[in-house]
């Protein structure tokens, strides 16, 4: 059997995700490129007597060293044994598209083109001649149809071949007389050492002349390196005068001119453009007027589905592990080992699955969003909003919304933003959203001292959460993401019905990755809290004898300058952790085991006071999100440092804030 | 003569909806790696571009060119020089 390794490269939006959806199926696998958090999704199928591996690479508009989605690209095709790289084209688009080819060319990449999306081309009464097309390229042109399968065994042979008989791509790409003399004699001078022949001479002085950094650093290896740069300097000085512009923008030029030969030459265009389904929507979708109320409805039908649908399947999840926690018990009796299997190990991993129907349904409504083309018009008509108070992309506004249903899908929803800087900024201030599950906690204190004002005070703590995000991204915005800020140059693609396999993969590959990745963390940190609170061997579960209570008790005065530093509170806190439902139920079993309710009302009464139950209640918005939480950014960041930070920051801004309130209330004299 | 032609030109975020122009220059000053991404997404000199919407708050803005549409803050825009 014949093995056959090929990369799919493309701009974003042009259905390359899809044509990798249709050619592996199932049998794809999504982890990260080694080092990075750029997703990788690898898949395989079997094909004429070959096996192939696909590799699905970022979309990119460039290969430039603009972003690292660009740099793993790019690695990919020259460093990997890649046999052929899939150059899938939006065929309504394709002066744009085929920018990212010539840079392909450049590198002499074993290219093979995928024209997809034809019929929407020719509903724009477009005539393109594949054949010239490919002539001209001096690549094979394949059509395809992504979304169903259309030439799909067409484009394996094709690929097949090309596997068999490699070609060198860059023969045809033609940059003019000017310019193309200039490459060859600075690419004599780096061939002279015979290094760098992993890439094409041609390449090397392309991106010296484009200033990219990584191949400087890598010229600079060479023993003639000054007398390059030395040249480049010239050449580009020399560019300068000819055209008055920079060299970067004389080769973007030049990219474009051949594009433009191309096109002349293979595509025929209507002279006038009729306006398109996408154009009429347009007008609609992002209307003055209309623009944000749209967005909102949308908004809150997406929050419905994922936590109107999803909660009843959560509960009864729980319930089901509730039964079968019971059931163990009614067997095996009160023993350390069903206490190890009930509160540990069924908590643990009730916990994780109870998180699934919320993250596959939020997936779902995101995946739509997303493929349908409205994700990029909702963070058109919301940049505004977000980059004022947030300093963030319009496209964040999603995930902060999403946080006040469960910040787990919240955090998972920060992938659909492009850049990696506000992709971390928003996991830092998602847990500041109030979540679902504080409701609980709220209500208890609430009825126990602000009977008369429940719904406001409550209300206070949303809008202290919000208020506190506003201020931890200024100030992350000004030290650890400190910078250029990210721009928000987006394209706005054309809408499209969302294909039902692609939407269904993605949200089941999501909801199973958190279940894989995040789970382990959650198991483990649940079996931890159960040690602490049933050891040493005897003590009664989570009592101040156990060594949770101990360590309660040791650390709590910490807490007195927020105005509660007793150990139950300390202890209700760390359980917090695990899941903040838990604070609730802590309480009542600390306080004798008695029901919510009047019980553990009167008991509170005697450990707060209204003013430390507010500072209370606020701490437990701010502090530590749950386990699952710190697992979902573990996952999303493929690092420990990320959720460590969200930790740190969150602590430190629940001690200040919870410290600010009690302190200024005792000031003021409401204490 | 002289001051119509001056008054032709402007740069990208000063076009109003609807209006179309053609890339005259694309100023150094600025962030070089937003230069850089836009230059590869088609605003290049004699690139055709048309101001297609502006946001519901007055920020971002909707351009087309090269056949598709891409969004832009008014502040990535300044940089841009076109002919009306």
């Amino acid at each position: 059997m014949n093995n056959i390794k090929i990369g799919l490269a493309g701009n974003p939006n042009v259905g390359k995700t899809t044509l990798f959806n249709q050619l592996t199926g199932l049998r794809q696998h999504v982890g990260n490129w080694p080092g990075k958090t750029v997703e990788k999704a690898e898949g395989h199928l079997n094909f004429d007597n070959s096996r192939i591996d696909v590799i699905d690479l970022p979309g990119n508009y460039a290969l430039s060293a603009h972003s690292i989605e660009e740099i793993v690209s790019r690695d990919f095709i020259v460093d990997e044994e890649s046999d052929v790289i899939v150059n899938v084209i939006d065929a309504a688009n394709l002066e744009r598209n085929l920018y990212l080819t010539t840079q392909m060319m450049e590198l002499g990449a074993n290219l093979v083109i995928a024209l997809n999306m034809n019929k929407f081309a020719k509903k724009r009464e477009y005539e393109i001649n594949v054949k010239e097309l490919s002539e001209l390229l001096g690549v094979p042109v394949v059509e395809i149809e992504a979304t169903d399968s259309t030439s799909k065994e067409e484009l394996l042979k094709v690929v097949e071949k090309a596997a068999n008989n490699p070609i060198d791509s860059s023969k045809k790409l033609v940059y003019g007389a000017e310019l193309d003399e200039h490459i060859k004699d600075l690419e004599n001078l780096i061939e002279e050492n015979n290094q760098l022949s992993d890439v094409p001479s041609s390449w090397t002085v392309i991106k010296l002349l484009e200033n990219d950094d990584i191949v400087v650093e890598k010229v600079k290896t060479l023993p003639n390196f000054i007398e390059i740069f030395n040249e480049v300097d010239k050449v580009k000085k020399h560019l300068k005068n000819v055209y008055n512009e920079n060299s970067e923008e004389v080769i973007a030029n030049y990219r474009y001119s051949f594009i433009d030969g191309l096109i002349k030459e293979s595509v025929v265009k209507p002279d006038v453009e009729k306006p398109s389904f996408t154009e009429k929507l347009d007008k609609f979708i992002t209307n003055r007027i209309l623009g944000i109320p749209i967005f909102l409805v949308i908004l809150w039908v997406i929050f419905q589905i994922t936590f109107t649908i999803g909660v009843p399947f959560q509960n009864l999840i729980d319930e089901g592990f509730t039964l079968l926690g019971e059931g163990i018990l009614a067997v095996l009796g009160e023993t350390w080992l069903s206490s190890l299997l009930v509160d540990g190990i069924i908590g643990g991993v009730g916990g994780v699955l109870t998180f699934l129907p919320v993250i596959f349904l939020m997936f779902l409504g995101i995946s739509i969003l997303e493929d349908s083309g409205y994700l990029a018009r909702a963070a058109f008509v919301m940049d505004k909003v977000m980059h004022k108070l947030v300093g963030l992309h319009g496209k964040a506004f999603i995930p902060m919304i999403l946080g006040f249903g469960c910040g787990v899908p919240a955090i998972m929803a920060t992938r659909t933003m492009e850049y990696e800087r506000d992709r971390l900024l928003t996991m830092m201030i998602v847990p500041f959203m109030s979540c679902t599950a504080r409701l609980p906690v709220y209500a208890l204190f609430v009825a126990a001292f602000f009977t008369a004002y429940q719904g406001e005070i409550t209300l206070s703590l949303y809008i202290l959460g919000i208020i506190v995000a506003i201020i931890v991204a200024a100030i992350l915005k000004r030290t650890t993401f400190k910078g250029v800020s990210t721009p928000f140059v987006m394209e706005l693609p054309s809408y499209k019905v969302p294909s039902v396999k692609g939407v269904l993969i993605h949200s089941w590959e999501k909801g199973y990755s958190f279940i894989k990745k995040a789970g382990t963390i959650i198991l483990l940190a649940s079996v931890v809290i159960w040690a602490l609170s049933s050891l040493p061997v005897g003590v009664e579960y989570g009592t101040q004898e156990s060594v949770i209570g101990q360590i309660g008790t040791t650390i709590s005065p910490i807490l007195a300058p927020l105005g509660f530093g007793e150990w139950q509170a300390l202890v209700s806190l760390i359980f917090g952790v695990v899941a903040k439902e838990l604070v609730v139920g802590t309480f009542s079993s600390l306080f004798g085991g008695a029901e919510e309710g009047a019980g553990i009302e009167s008991a509170i009464h005697e450990l707060f006071t209204p003013l430390s139950a507010y500072a209370f209640m606020a701490f437990v918005l701010l502090y530590v999100p749950c386990f699952a939480a710190i697992g979902a950014v573990r996952q999303e960041t493929n690092s420990w440092k990320w959720p460590l930070a969200m930790v740190a920051i969150t602590t430190i801004t629940a001690y200040i804030v919870s410290f600010i309130i009690y302190q200024g209330g005792m000031l003021i004299g409401i204490g | 003569m002289e001051e119509k032609k001056i008054n032709s030109i402007k740069t990208l975020n000063e076009l109003k909806n609807g209006e179309k122009g053609t890339i005259v220059s694309f100023s150094d000053e600025g962030d070089v790696e937003l230069k850089r991404h836009l230059l590869g997404m088609g605003f290049v000199k004699g690139s055709e571009i048309t101001l297609e919407k502006v946001a519901p708050l007055g920020d971002p803005i909707k351009l087309r060119l090269k056949g598709y549409s891409v969004c832009l803050r008014k502040n990535e825009a300044e940089n841009i020089k076109v002919q009306i």
